[in-house]
């Protein structure tokens, strides 16, 4: 259980996110939408305390991550934008160094490791470098890496950029997996129809406010489109008249 | 495990996987400066010592007035040249080093047994000429004591008559401190190596580290960001002390081809040496490491940091330069000082001399502390957002 309140950031001049509010919870997979630059991967910054909001309050499953910020990331699994592997190590040892660093026993390290890597289906790049490695093995690695101390809540930013449709749906299976296991899910991305596939609740973002927060079939009927691509754009364009 | 640990453990691999940075930590770096060095040592062995046998080549004005010093004066190594047409000239033009001038009337005032006068004809501003004018002197006074001493043991007197007073030159330099002044660049070559030993874990875990966006998913685990810089810092002080311990065994093996034996020392690099060294450097090995951690935290690059830490590499040098031209007597607290303390110390090892207690920890405790607050300062920067942040 994810939850956001009054999240403020700005960088200088700009106000990369304002008031920000929504909750994830546990069990669903809550898609945050919005355009390039709309502030998503800054609030997902603050929400695995690598920054700090200027105001506002992170809680995730009721730790509050300005008191707690270690007990925090312990119950989160985090992708972040930059995927970020050690190219001079194998797959398998990158997964087990952050397995280390939270502080798993060598037993359930290797379980841990076998189990995801067997779920994502990269048994034939497990013991190779990451040194070369495509789009689609480095955001499996990199999943398999954020979910190795089994958490029950999983940051995602923008999981499925780079992938083609095949790895897309695969991946879409398995975050659909995470969810029946419980887990909270939280990930951003700018593709409407991904959001759609994949969303039990949707929070559409812009210049740095929540626009909307809702399901996706509610968004829809709200905004009276016919399509919801139609409906978010309709949202995006509403907020920027307002903002104006 | 301890956080720090697995961090240490997975950058030692990692870096122990580089090519480029082994070679520079284990190879180039603790090998090539002993090389290096013995090369160094032998040629300038060779120049000062051969120096002073060698014939000394004087272009010599009127040397039919005085057959007999001339005579002498080739038996003690000096090569007779033909005389240029205007000596002054000559010496101001730097043709000549030096010109021997007998004037005319040199034969009359030697027949009467008056002072005969010879010109030494020369530029004292030419600090490269100084040593041929005082060999020169050296044998024209040499002559003139021996004709002196002469000529009073024919008129039946003693020649210690005419010797009131003796100047007796009792240099208190052992062979060792006279031979210690060439080697007084081997301390830097010793914090060379540890910088260079270190200076690629500092750059690639980092600098490198952020470049290549791990930085961030690193952070996002429940590791505080101190104990993630403790592992890397110490993954780079070790790299530093494997470099150093090389290139300390290298230098033992290296002092065997110095010939020591024109140097009139003897020169013991071995495991005494070697102990010292690496017990006065521990410190700054670790103050090396966190300086460079720190400037490469502030870069934006890897080849940002590598600017930076290549002009850092010079810092080191200054204490070395700096001795050699103002040779200072040493204090008690010039050891505290990091770089100079290890100067001091190691310079004090090569004489040949005991290290006392004291300075041996001011030396220790000065550079720990320094290290210390390195260290604390690198901790604030890698405290800071905007570390993790790449582009
Ligand atoms: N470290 C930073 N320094 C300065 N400005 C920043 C920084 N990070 C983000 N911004 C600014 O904040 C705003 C929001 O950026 P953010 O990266 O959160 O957007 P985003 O929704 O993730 O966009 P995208 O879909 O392109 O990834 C942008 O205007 C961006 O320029
Ligand atoms: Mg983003």
């Amino acid at each position: 259980m994810i939850e956001v309140q009054n999240l403020h950031k700005s960088f200088g001049a700009v106000k990369a996110v304002e008031d920000v509010s929504f909750s994830a919870r546990d069990g669903e997979i809550t898609g945050l939408l919005g355009p390039n630059g709309a502030g998503k991967t800054t609030t997902l910054r603050m929400l695995y305390t690598l920054m700090r909001p200027e105001r506002g309050r992170v809680l995730v499953d009721g730790r509050d991550a300005a008191l707690d910020p270690l007990g925090v990331r312990r119950a989160l699994g985090v992708l972040p934008d930059a995927r970020g592997l050690y190219k001079r190590l194998t797959a398998r040892e990158n997964i087990e160094y952050f397995g280390r660093l939270h502080g798993l026993d060598e037993t359930t390290l290797r379980r841990r490791c076998d189990a995801l890597i067997a779920a994502l289906d990269m048994a034939a790049i497990a013991d190779r470098r990451t040194e070369g490695f495509s789009q689609g093995e480095r955001v499996k690695t990199a999943i398999a890496r954020a979910l190795v101390h089994d958490p029950g809540n999983l940051i995602l930013d923008e999981p499925t950029n780079g992938l083609d449709v095949m790895a897309t749906r695969a991946m879409r299976e398995f975050l659909f997996g995470l969810r029946a296991e419980g887990r909270c899910v939280l990930f951003s991305s700018h593709i409407m129809q991904e959001v759609v596939a994949l969303c039990d609740r949707v929070v559409v973002i812009a210049h740095g406010r929540v626009v909307a927060d809702a399901a996706p079939q509610t968004l829809r009927e709200q905004t009276g489109a016919a399509s919801l691509e139609d409906a978010f754009v309709q949202i995006i364009r509403r907020s920027e008249t307002r903002a104006a | 495990m301890h956080a720090a640990l697995t961090v240490f453990l997975k950058e030692v691999r990692e870096n122990l996987r580089d090519r480029r940075t082994l070679i520079n930590a284990l190879l180039t770096g603790p090998l090539l400066a002993p090389a290096l060095f013995v090369v160094l040592i032998n040629v300038q062995l060779h120049i000062e010592l051969d120096k002073a046998g060698k014939p000394l080549p004087v272009p010599v004005v009127g040397a039919a007035n005085a057959p007999n010093l001339i005579a002498a004066l080739v038996q003690m190594g000096m090569v007779v040249k033909p005389a240029p047409r205007d000596p002054e000239a000559a010496v101001r033009e730097q043709k000549a080093d030096v010109v021997l001038r007998i004037p005319a009337a040199y034969a009359a005032h030697w027949r009467k047994g008056e002072p005969a006068e010879v010109e030494l004809i020369y530029d004292s501003s030419r600090r490269d000429t100084h040593e041929d004018v005082s060999r020169l002197r050296d044998m024209v006074k040499r002559y003139a004591r021996i004709v002196g001493a002469q000529r009073l043991l024919v008129r039946g007197l003693s020649p210690a008559l005419a010797r009131p007073l003796v100047a007796a030159d009792r240099d208190q330099a052992t062979p060792q401190a006279r031979g210690a002044l060439i080697f007084s660049m081997l301390p830097y070559f010793f914090v060379l190596t540890a910088f260079l030993g270190g200076m690629y874990l500092a750059i690639d875990t980092t600098a490198g580290e952020r470049e290549r966006q791990s930085l961030e998913p690193l952070f996002a685990n429940p590791v505080p960001r101190r104990r993630i810089l403790l592992g890397k810092l110490a993954a780079t002080t070790a790299f530093a002390l494997v470099s150093l311990a090389l290139s300390v065994v290298a230098f033992a093996i290296a002092g065997r081809f110095i010939d020591t034996s024109r140097l009139d020392m003897v020169l013991d690099l071995g495991a005494h040496f070697a102990t010292f060294v690496l017990l006065l450097m521990l410190p700054l090995v670790l103050l090396l490491a966190a300086l460079q951690t720190l400037v490469a935290a502030f870069a934006k690059s890897y080849r940002e940091a590598q600017t930076y830490l290549s002009l850092l590499m010079f810092v080191p040098v200054l204490p070395s330069v700096l001795l050699i031209v103002v040779p200072v007597k040493a204090q008690l607290w010039m050891y505290a000082v990091p770089l100079l303390g290890q100067q001091l110390g190691i310079m004090q090892l090569v004489r040949g001399e005991a290290l006392g207690a004291a300075p041996v920890a001011a030396c220790l405790a000065g550079t720990a502390l320094a290290a210390l607050l390195a260290i604390l300062a690198t901790m604030r920067v890698y405290a800071s957002e905007r570390l993790a942040i790449s582009g």
